[in-house]
């Protein structure tokens, strides 16, 4: 395929005012999906697994969806009938504020060690 | 000195980290539910396998003191070592054992039942699946226990053993 | 069978030579000679010798079939096409550990070999700290993880390897991944030595960069080898899952990476020693980490081996000896006050590169904790969390953004000081570049994010600025025009990849069709075959676009027979521009089945660009010997 009619095929199918409300759901379904553990599979997504449990978590998130649910509402649904351990993104409560602020806060220790054994002079 | 304080801080920042993986090593990775809190059983509606009539959940779950509700499949194999169980557990007059038959092709669920036994008072589908996972659960075979109250006092993940049988049993006096 | 008789007792003889090192190697450091005897060379080589001949007793066994080993017959069949059963040879935990066992026995031997320019007794402690490595590998290997047991009566089929594993690229994957993380091995056993022998100078550092440069390497390339297996065989088109036993094999990637920065600032300027070591100690510490991570059955992963806590307990004790001996002799022997602390000015090449070692400490501290985090908060209360994707994206990527940027800037400064008056017009003009075409490309695709934005300015900039250094700088280096103008290749590939890759999942019946953006897909046949191992359904997909440009697509549907396994195989149409990726798979009871359709921009050079890495690195092998 000529590099211009790719290009122009990007154009036109990237122009996200033609997007139709279908593949918005789609697209959100699918993200969602990959943020879900299936529970019966050896550390694999529900949009990774073809399993039972992952297709039916799969409908689950389309009638929420159609419901009318937000993605955090099914987020929440989802934690509220099997836990914490269903979701991907660990939620920041005092459980979790350490996994989520250790990396930052060994970030200014190093910050601080550097500038101050560099920049400070030793003798 | 700064030197012997570091390394015994370090020192003890590595055992502590030895203790806990250690500990860890013992640890499952099996999914065990939260059993906890005891959840009210969500109102559900369902087809039943047999009359094709449509059924909501608080038709079924009416009338006992205990009921038994047990996700199965015709294509399920733990679903038929545990099933001998069911059969005994349906002689037991004080509860009402449920059938939530877990996507699945009615005519095999049917020729299942022919061939194994029907211990159960209903069988209503789950074709999606969606209604075991409105139930919170994972797969197949797996058993809830509820109360009179609607409260869902015990799971089994799994085949029905022997000791969970006994579980049951204890529970329903 | 005879095959398995010299495996095994090759194995003993082999561990018998390394236990024999030991006093020989310490008579030898006593002694007044100046270089090495020439019984400690005989005695390693034939270690590597024994170690070499039990590993092809191994592969004999397994291509022969022989079940009355065991390891055979748990990972093998007699169907398996042959290329598999040598494979299947490294593909099972037993078998993967006698590579180790064997790349770690032939590089300190190699090592020996090449380092006849070093001090003898830096040489002698190298291959004793190395000697522990290795004979806690054969002590594991004997006592835990035998790859001769003996099984009686000898079954007459085995249990066969996971289909999914029966592939070109993971078949290479693994030997090629040891070579990085053994090659650490060598690092970590030789900064030991130069710490106890005071000898990280200039001249340690230059020889070390050999071994640094050889880890990078290949750790780069298997880490590469994984993804790209894992996308077109795991069938999801994803290839990075921030899987813990992915993540492992990236962790001591972030610090050979800054090992391998850090020893240009020891080479040049003989400064950040201390530095070196604590970074030598730590990638191998990382990799004998990710060996007890994902053998152990602590993780919850797709990619582990069969669980066994016994062999994880023997790690983990294996692991923390290991720690607290280098912990010790850090401490015991290593003088602050003998290396030199000079001030480093703030424009200066040393001052990126510190930098680039800050933030590269940053990306593996959120892998780490993000892999351990989970298991640390299960045992001390109870709660189970997931760590995924989400977490690893949200604290990564907005610190790529300064780390491009000191990326594109560092190799336009000088040693020890730049002057900013003199801040050539051409860095200027680069930055002036990317913002110019990110404005056009974010135009064209809309609004990304902030952060997105900003990052895919960043990454432009650092790919423009090594194309102006390929052209018109002074003195160029080629190896670290290649390497970071592959890092910016990459980052951009797989960013515009994520941006605009789109897909459609369907349920569809022979004969049918459906639309996607322009085009059309018609689901023509199916056709079963029946192969060696396993039936295959392949379904017969035409993708055509509006021009009636057609395009033929044949995903497959595998059923093995041992073990009884179902796998999706992908089809995937490459070109330059974007990938086509078409999966089915069965839907249980019904006629129809379940396809997704994907369509995947410039997927390819997320390959070609890690290739650049690993090409830049490999140069710099080459421009070494040429030096010499």
């Amino acid at each position: 395929m000529k590099l211009s009619t790719f290009l122009l095929i990007i154009l036109i199918t990237f122009n996200f005012t033609n997007l139709n409300s279908e593949e918005n759901n789609d697209k959100i379904k699918n993200k969602i999906s990959k943020n879900i553990r299936c529970l019966i599979c050896q550390g694999q997504s529900v949009y990774d697994s073809q399993s039972d449990f992952a297709v039916s978590i799969k409908l689950i998130i389309d009638k929420k969806l159609n419901e009318g649910l937000n993605e955090n509402e099914i987020y929440d649904f989802l934690k509220n009938q099997y836990g914490e351990w269903i979701s991907y993104d660990p939620e920041f409560n005092k459980k979790t504020f350490i996994l989520w602020i250790l990396p930052i806060l060994l970030f200014f220790i190093g910050g601080a060690i550097i500038v101050k054994k560099f920049i400070v002079q030793k003798r | 000195m700064k030197n012997k304080i570091i390394l015994s801080v370090l020192l003890l920042f590595f055992t502590f980290c030895f203790v806990v993986l250690y500990k860890g090593l013992n640890n499952s990775n099996i999914y065990v539910p939260e059993t906890k809190i005891e959840k009210t059983l969500i109102k559900f509606n369902s087809i039943d396998l047999y009359s094709g009539n449509k059924v909501s959940s608080d038709q079924i779950f009416v009338g006992s003191e205990y009921y038994v509700l047990n996700i199965w499949s015709s294509w399920c194999v733990p679903c038929r070592e545990e099933h001998p169980k069911l059969i005994k557990l349906s002689k037991n007059k004080s509860i009402k054992l449920i059938g939530l038959n877990y996507r699945d092709n009615p005519k095999n669920a049917k020729k299942f039942i022919k061939e194994f036994g029907d211990p159960y008072f209903v069988i209503i589908k789950d074709t999606k699946g969606i209604i075991s996972v409105d139930l919170g659960a994972i797969g197949v075979p797996e058993t809830f226990i509820i109360n009179k109250d609607k409260k869902i006092i015990k799971r089994f993940l799994g085949s029905l053993s022997e000791k969970s049988l006994n579980e049951i049993n204890l529970i329903i006096k | 069978m005879l095959a398995h008789q010299i495996g095994y007792y090759s194995l003993i003889l082999g561990f018998f030579f390394s236990i024999l090192i030991i006093p020989i190697s310490i008579k030898n450091f006593n002694n007044r000679n100046k270089v090495i005897d020439n019984k400690v060379f005989s005695l390693s080589f034939f270690q590597f010798f024994f170690v070499l001949v039990s590993f092809f007793g191994l592969i004999l066994s397994f291509v022969n079939s022989d079940f009355s080993n065991e390891t055979v017959f748990k990972n093998s069949h007699t169907t398996k096409p042959l290329f598999y059963k040598i494979s299947g040879t490294w593909g099972n935990h037993e078998g993967s550990l006698l590579l180790w066992l064997l790349v770690l026995t032939l590089f300190i031997f190699i090592f020996l070999i090449k380092s006849t320019n070093q001090p003898k007794k830096y040489r002698i402690l190298t291959l004793l700290f190395q000697q522990v490595i290795i004979i806690g590998f054969f002590l594991f290997l004997l006592k835990t993880s035998n790859p001769f047991n003996y099984l009686f009566p000898v079954p007459k089929e085995g249990l066969g390897l996971n289909p999914i594993l029966q592939d070109p690229a993971l078949a290479i994957h693994p030997p090629i991944l040891y070579l990085g993380y053994v090659g650490s091995s060598i690092i970590f056993s030789s900064s030991l030595a130069a710490v106890v022998e005071k000898h990280i100078s200039t001249v340690w550092a230059k020889h070390i960069k050999f071994w640094i440069l050889v880890s990078w390497v290949f750790l780069t390339f298997g880490i590469m080898l994984g993804s790209i297996w894992a996308y077109y065989e795991l069938g999801w088109g994803g290839f990075w899952f921030w899987d813990p036993v992915e993540n492992v094999s990236l962790m001591p990637w972030f610090c050979l990476t800054a090992l391998l920065h850090c020893i240009l600032v020891l080479e040049k300027r003989s400064m950040l020693g201390s530095w070196t070591i604590i970074l030598s100690i730590a990638t191998f510490m990382l990799s004998m980490s990710g060996t007890f991570l994902v053998r152990s059955g602590i993780l919850n992963s797709v990619h582990t081996f069969a669980n066994d806590p016994e062999r994880g307990i023997f790690i983990l004790i294996f692991l923390f000896l290991l720690i607290l001996f280098s912990l010790v002799i850090f401490f015991v022997f290593h003088k602050e006050k003998d290396q030199k602390i000079v001030k480093i000015n703030w424009s200066s090449k040393e001052a990126t590169i510190l930098f680039n070692n800050w933030f590269l400490m940053y990306f593996l501290s959120v892998v780490l904790i993000g892999t351990v985090y989970p298991i640390f908060l299960e045992v001390l209360s109870d709660e189970k969390i997931s760590v995924g994707p989400p977490f690893y994206y949200k604290l990564i990527i907005p610190f790529l953004i300064p780390f491009l940027f000191f990326m594109s800037i560092g190799p336009n400064l000088n040693w020890i000081k730049s002057e900013i008056k003199k801040i050539k017009i051409q860095i200027v003009l680069s930055f002036a570049i990317s913002l110019l075409i990110s404005f056009v490309i974010l135009n064209q695709i809309g609004f990304v994010g902030l952060i997105n934005s900003i990052l895919i300015l960043a990454t432009f900039y650092l790919f423009f600025i090594t194309i102006k250094d390929f052209f018109l700088k002074k003195f160029k280096n080629y190896s670290q025009i290649f390497s970071h103008f592959g890092f910016s290749l990459l980052i951009l590939s797989i960013l515009f990849n994520s941006i605009l890759s789109s897909e459609k999942t369907i349920n569809l019946k022979v004969g049918e069709e459906f639309s996607f953006r322009e085009e059309t897909i018609t689901f023509e046949s199916i056709e079963s075959i029946q192969n060696k191992n396993y039936k295959s359904i392949v379904g017969y997909f035409k993708i055509k676009d509006k021009k009636n440009n057609y395009v033929q697509l044949k995903p497959e549907l595998r059923i093995y027979n041992q073990p009884v396994m179902i796998t999706s195989e992908a089809d995937i149409k490459t070109t330059l521009y974007y990938d086509k990726f078409l999966v089915m798979n069965l839907v249980k009871d019904y006629e129809y089945f379940n396809v997704r359709y994907q369509v995947k921009p410039f997927m390819i050079w997320i390959w070609i660009s890690t290739l650049l890495l690993v090409v830049g690195g490999f140069l710099s092998l080459f421009k070494r010997s040429y030096e010499k």
